[in-house]
């Protein structure tokens, strides 16, 4: 018998949101059209619907973030959920409690949503597991594993630019080994099905395991960003390098930031995304950054209607299917 | 079971009368919004009928539903289409069955999301009985009594046709 995947309910239906892998093609379109519909919202003038009011959703950041908190926060605030903000870190877990029972009391406090962020690979699939049949689960970054929304907002980001998905090569640039969101961006455009996905960095960042995916290697930008229709940059993440894996920032830069000069390989239409926070002058050069093909700031934006999407599709289930039958 | 009405006739029905509340209520510049997605393809047909000015507006009322947490999402909702603001305007509201009055609820909140409109006339191809809610039409193409397990449904765009079945 086949497994069954985690993420869905006995109905197929999305349950819990914890890795772009082993979804279902459909599944991610279904994910992208409503968030198109979600983005119509942002341009009332009451910038909320009441689709999730009375329900309760708990953001547990383990790691510390901004972006991702905030937009997780306005997106449930725009579906008129209430909003539980945890910084666990300065929290229970500091006075000794194990996750477990974190999750038991916010359990018995009714809440119906986790959101959760960890620097540890496979925290959100473990809470997954033992959350009641009720609770739905969203990783917002688990380790290296996994950042599914980010990967999906920049999927949406992508086909609002481009259309189709079919005939789009893209390179992902920079540090893939240590990327959450290289990772789960990977298997979102080859379940999309894209004509080809690139890797693009050093021996040191780019892991050769990652050809088993279907991803193309490249160590230098000239030859890889050739024909590519999407750039998308990853920040060089100086808290995660661990030893040497480097020879200085200035020389990765020289090799490996998109400048306005490397950017030229490209098609002329490329669009260039970046997950942020962005280095200016580490990983991308700043007149590219904020230049006309940069689409930095509309993946924030989608980042929101991505996010209601995801959050409307798992508690929106019906209640036969909410795993109590 | 199957029954079917001429729709041509109900839609002039339509636009005559709506012509009549329009010049007899002195209401000027009317922005009329169809609710997705029956009551868009009758707007479509009214607004084009009546050459109205302002182009024609949709609905798509899925996020204000009542029953969301019974049937969840449905990943084809359209973005609704206000073509400019509502504030100030008199809205000509149409969908193509009033039944419970569940989904013109949830289309005046929505409108409401979007401005204050000046006001707002309801207009439908048709009106069963089994309302639920203090909601009335302002003009009706034509009145239907129907059983509680029977059901009548616009399908269309081209054609439009009203079918009526048995609910399983």
């Amino acid at each position: 018998m086949k497994r069954r995947n985690i993420q869905l309910d006995s109905d197929g239906k999305l349950r819990h949101f914890l890795s772009t892998e082993g979804l279902p093609r459909q599944m991610l379109i279904d994910i992208l059209d409503t968030a198109e519909s979600f983005a119509g919202v942002t341009e009332q003038s009451v910038k909320k619907v009441p689709l999730l009011r009375g329900r309760t959703i708990v953001n547990l950041f383990f790691e510390a973030s901004t972006r991702t908190r905030t937009t997780f926060e306005l997106a449930a605030k725009r579906l008129s959920a209430d909003v539980l903000n945890l910084q666990i870190a300065s929290s229970a877990t500091a006075k000794g409690e194990t996750i477990l029972d974190t999750l038991a009391n916010l359990e018995a406090m009714q809440c119906d949503m986790f959101v959760v962020r960890h620097a540890e690979s496979g925290t959100a699939h473990f809470i997954a597991k033992h959350v009641a049949p009720h609770i739905s689960v969203l990783n917002a970054g688990d380790g290296s594993h996994a950042h599914p929304t980010q990967a999906m907002l920049d999927m949406f980001t992508i086909r609002r630019s481009k259309g189709d998905f079919y005939p789009l090569n893209v390179a992902i640039v920079g540090d893939i080994k240590h990327s959450r969101v290289a990772r789960s961006q990977i298997h979102a455009l080859t379940t999309l099905g894209v004509h080809e996905v690139r890797a693009i960095g050093p021996k040191t960042l780019v892991p050769d395991e990652i050809k088993e995916l279907g991803v193309h290697i490249y160590h230098d930008m000239k030859e890889g960003l050739r024909d590519v229709d999407v750039i998308i940059m990853l920040r060089l993440q100086n808290e995660r390098m661990s030893g040497a894996m480097l020879p200085s920032e200035h020389e990765y830069y020289k090799r490996y930031g998109l400048t306005q000069e490397k950017l030229a390989y490209a098609k002329p239409d490329a669009i260039v995304m970046h997950p942020g926070p962005i280095n200016r002058g580490v990983e991308i050069e700043s007149s590219v950054a904020d230049g006309p093909r940069s689409v930095i700031l509309q993946q924030v934006t989608n980042g929101i209607a991505v996010r209601m999407a995801v959050m409307s599709m798992t508690l929106g289930r019906s209640q036969q299917s909410q795993g109590t039958t | 079971m199957t029954s079917q009405t001429h729709i041509p006739t109900l839609i002039s029905k339509l636009t005559s009368e709506t012509q009549a509340y329009i010049e007899n209520n002195a209401i000027s510049q009317p922005m009329m919004v169809g609710i997705h997605t029956g009551g868009a393809w009758v707007a479509e047909q009214l607004h084009s009928a009546l050459g109205l000015e302002i182009p024609l507006g949709k609905l798509d009322i899925s996020f204000y539903r009542d029953d969301f947490t019974r049937v969840g999402i449905n990943p084809q909702v359209k973005p609704s289409q206000l073509p400019l603001s509502i504030d100030d305007k008199h809205i000509l509201l149409v969908d193509d069955v009033l039944y419970t009055g569940r989904t013109i609820r949830a289309a005046l909140n929505e409108l409401f999301d979007y401005g204050r409109p000046a006001s707002i006339t309801l207009i439908v191809l048709l009106d069963r009985n089994g309302r639920e809610l203090p909601i009335q039409a302002d003009i009706v193409g034509r009145r239907v009594d129907l059983k509680p397990d029977e059901q009548i449904k616009l399908q269309g765009p081209d054609p439009l046709v009203l079918v009526t079945s048995e609910v399983k």
